[in-house]
């Protein structure tokens, strides 16, 4: 008896081992996942900023686009919700101003419902916080000595896929028992308001609310997103035009002149700055505090690239088309030189053609090229940025709103962003000295576990919307800070079901998530990614080895990502071990409603965001048309500068197929509906199936 | 396992860029320096199915002298090695599942939460209580939160790296 009980427990505590041993590997391996899936979304998300056509327009059209603006006098804005009439039928909140608390609840309740508030009262809104912001210096100054702990957070909403949220941000972290804004509970908002998911335009308007109410306890800063180029790209402004078809252009505008009057920075104390992107080595607080903000386009001088990754020699002079029919005159345009540049402070050695500037007069569009960067020509990386001819003022901004910390000491032009810089511990400690500030919070950048600290400790980055790319890719956290300045870290994870999803569970679904945003990726880029591994496989096999398979990824597509481990996920094994490349196209599916050649369609899916804002900046009413002419012109030009060879035939057939009603306007929200990725069955599964049980 | 010399030297880079790879991930400074408290993450998603004890003898050969940091450097090619000496083997599955009907006196076919936790809390590399709750919402039936093991098994082992 007492032998087997003995025999019992060594082979229990055995058994044991084995199973911790097992269980413990099994974790660590979907730890493994989560950060390669976290790497995946990082990887595409950036490569997707400096692959787009990050359009900016020149000075002289900001200016033109401001007096337009300015030519609204008070008045007539104040007329303007006046006459808007609110019907009997309309069941949503009707605000009365001033603002009460039963105004903000309501609003909260009636988003909660997923309830439109009345276009009317959306103007009113931002013509009160108009009117407010008017009255604000660039900087805040808070004082804790008047409230209790101030909250900081960055409502960053993003989310890469369709909504994920289905209460808003505001009132989840009333849930979290922070507490709504109000004397007791002061926050500080620390910008990105809107842009990507479906409920930008109800977070800002509460936010907007809130303001109004307690203009003492709620304190707003402008993020990047505050800044119409970037509505146009990321959303924003499709929103709110397909909210408000009727005043939607009057919203829009409003929005823009509140957004640049919000303002760019927060003091606690004379002690914590908070920013939304960061800093540069020419900050300086006094003359940022002087400055015209609203004047200010919050991208000015973010300059944008075109990106061809197989350009590696100079190009002829481009010879742009003829002028248009005199039924839309304008201006001749240039011919101009490509000019191409090898990318030495990029380490990737991206190759960027000549950048691209729009610029517009009236109705119309003239492109000129200009020198690559030529901002970025005039600071070197010691940071002795000559600035003569460059007015300071947008420039300050910009490295405010787009800046991120880097571990390297120094200043350098930010170049995934195209703006702003990445800046060094040096710079931050000369900075917080010149001012006598001991920390610097800001967002900006999403961070797995909500927050990280970086330079010694003096720079905090805050971020708090969390399942930021996918449900469980990431924590929120805010921060709260008292009298004795001391920031405290408040993390959490919302998840939308209520039972607790296992990590399994969690890693699984952003796994999921990630490769599809990673296999539509190659299938843009397949043509020249299959011109690659052939390159390996010159008998014409279909097979190369891993080595060979991940070194052809690796140069192609320049993602930072471990394409090994990858594997399986895109590509099936030959019998013999080597990976079947040819897989890769049994991906995803094209699923085209319209007759082109596939040169075209590649392109369409690739440039397909790009193409949009270029509709969205020529169709100035945001009607949703443009006519086929300017279609056409657009068109050329893109496919000029792409490299693309596309005859003016094939253009023509395709206006004229896509102009459905016949009226000389093309819908281009429908052409570009017409062009979509499908995926295929996640074919893991299929080989996982297969496997048999000895195969380790 | 003895490996010919030829076929060691063709899949070491690879091997190499594999290490790296998984050695970044963990990098969060950019400096080649990984804290030693992830190593154990790192080593086993390499394939490798090392005990406690056997990584904190990794461990002590790698570690830089008390930082709390192992650079890449003293990594690779300590992992370089345990790789091509498949030092750290997976465990087989009908090993595994013996192990589970060991503690399974019964033969129920299935464990239930209190048994698995008292063996995975007092017996062996012991579980901390984290890792023990984290195990039965991972592995629980939620409805009557048995731990159906020979289903756990097959599930959970494939790893298709391997």
């Amino acid at each position: 008896m007492k032998c087997n009980c003995w025999c019992f427990l060594a082979a229990a505590m055995k058994a044991a081992v084995l199973i911790q041993r097992w269980y413990r590997r099994y974790m660590a391996r979907l730890e493994m996942r989560r950060r390669y899936t976290w790497n995946i979304f990082q990887s595409i998300e950036y490569a997707g900023e400096q692959d787009q056509l990050q359009v900016t327009l020149t000075p002289s059209c900001c200016n033109h686009s401001r007096t337009r603006v300015s030519s609204f006098s008070e008045a007539s804005e104040k007329t303007c919700y006046k006459l808007i009439p609110v019907p009997e039928s309309y069941t949503g909140p009707r605000l009365s101003f001033p603002l009460s608390v039963s105004d903000t609840d309501a609003l909260l309740g009636a988003f909660k419902e997923q309830q439109t508030l009345h276009a009317r009262y959306v103007l009113q809104l931002l013509y009160e916080t108009k009117r407010l912001l008017k009255q604000m210096p660039n900087i805040i100054h808070l004082s804790t000595s008047y409230t209790n702990e101030i909250t900081i957070c960055d409502l960053n909403k993003h989310a890469l896929l369709s909504d994920l949220i289905i209460t808003l941000s505001i009132s989840r972290l009333a849930a979290l028992q922070n507490g709504l804004p109000s004397a007791e509970t002061p926050y500080v908002f620390n910008g990105d308001f809107v842009d990507r998911g479906k409920k930008s335009i109800e977070v800002v308007s509460l936010l907007f609310a809130y303001l109004l109410l307690y203009p003492d306890y709620m304190h707003l800063n402008r993020g990047n997103h505050e800044d119409h180029i970037m509505n146009l790209r990321y959303g924003f402004t499709k929103e709110v035009m397909q909210k408000y078809k009727t005043h939607g252009r009057e919203i829009l505008q409003l929005f823009q002149d509140v957004f640049s009057l919000l303002p760019i920075a927060t003091v606690i104390d004379g002690k914590i700055l908070i920013v939304h992107g960061g800093i540069s080595d020419q900050t300086d607080l006094d003359f940022l505090s002087s400055i015209d903000r609203h004047k200010v386009s919050g991208k000015q001088e973010a300059l944008c690239t075109l990106l061809t990754a197989n350009i590696n020699t100079a190009q002829p002079p481009l010879l742009l088309p003829p002028p248009p029919p005199p039924h839309c005159p304008r201006p001749p345009l240039r011919s101009a030189l490509l000019e191409l540049h090898r990318a030495s402070r990029l380490a990737r050695a991206r190759l960027l053609p000549a950048c691209l500037t729009l610029s517009m007069s009236s109705k119309c569009l003239t492109w000129t090229l200009c020198p690559r960067f030529p901002l970025l020509h005039l600071r070197n990386t010691t940071g002795n940025g000559n600035r003569s001819g460059v007015d300071p003022a947008p420039r300050s901004v910009v490295d405010i709103l787009w800046s991120d910390p880097k571990t390297q000491e120094g200043c350098s032009p930010n170049t995934f962003r195209g703006g702003g810089c990445y800046f060094g511990p040096d710079v931050t400690r000369r900075l917080l000295l010149q001012h006598g500030l001991q920390l610097l919070i800001r967002s900006h950048e999403c961070k797995q576990e909500g927050y990280e600290l970086c330079h010694g400790g003096q720079v905090i980055t805050i971020f708090s919307a969390s399942n930021y790319y996918e449900e469980g890719s990431n924590r929120g956290a805010y921060i709260k800070v008292g009298r004795e300045l001391v920031p405290r870290f408040y993390q959490y994870q919302v998840s939308r079901t209520t039972r607790k999803l296992t990590l399994t569970q969690r890693v699984r679904a952003a796994e999921g998530t990630a490769l599809k945003a990673l296999k539509e990726k190659l299938f843009t880029h397949r043509s020249e990614l299959l011109s690659g591994l052939q390159q390996y496989d010159q008998n014409n096999t279909g097979c190369v080895s891993l080595s060979e398979w991940a070194q052809a990824f690796e140069s192609v597509l320049r993602l930072d990502l471990p394409w090994r481990t990858l594997r399986p996920h895109l590509a099936r094994l030959a019998p013999d071990g080597s990976v079947d490349y040819q897989s890769l196209l049994s991906l995803v599916k094209e699923n085209i409603s319209l007759v082109v050649t596939q040169k075209l369609a590649d392109t369409l899916f690739r440039y397909r965001t790009d193409i949009e804002i270029i509709f969205n900046i020529i169709d100035k009413d945001h009607s949703g048309l443009i006519s086929i002419e300017e279609f056409r012109h657009t068109w050329r030009l893109f496919s000029a500068h792409l490299g693309v060879d596309i005859d003016d035939r094939a253009i023509d057939d395709l206006a004229r197929s896509i102009d459905f009603n016949k009226d000389g306007s093309i819908d281009f929200t429908e052409f570009l509906e017409a062009f979509r990725v499908v995926h295929k069955l996640n074919n893991k599964e299929q080989q996982l199936n297969g496997k048999t049980a000895g195969g380790k | 396992m003895t490996e010919n010399k030829q076929s060691g030297e063709s899949i070491v880079p690879d091997l190499h860029k594999k290490i790296k790879a998984a050695f970044k991930s963990f990098d969060y400074e950019s400096n080649n320096n990984v804290d030693v408290r992830e190593i154990g993450t790192i080593i086993y998603s390499l394939g490798c199915f090392p005990t406690q004890a056997d990584l904190h003898d990794i461990i002590a050969e790698v570690e830089e002298d008390h930082t709390g940091c192992i650079p890449l450097d003293k990594f690779l090619p300590a992992m370089t090695k345990v790789l091509l000496e498949h030092k750290f083997p997976p465990i087989p599955e009908d090993l595994l599942l013996q192990a589970f009907e060991v503690l399974d006196k019964q033969k129920k076919g299935y464990l239930e939460p209190e048994e698995l936790t008292k063996h995975m809390t007092e017996e062996g590399e012991l579980f901390t209580q984290e890792e023990m709750e984290e195990m039965l919402t991972a592995l629980a039936d939620h409805k009557n939160n048995y731990v159906y093991y020979k289903d756990l098994i097959s599930q959970l082992t494939i790893d298709p790296d391997l």
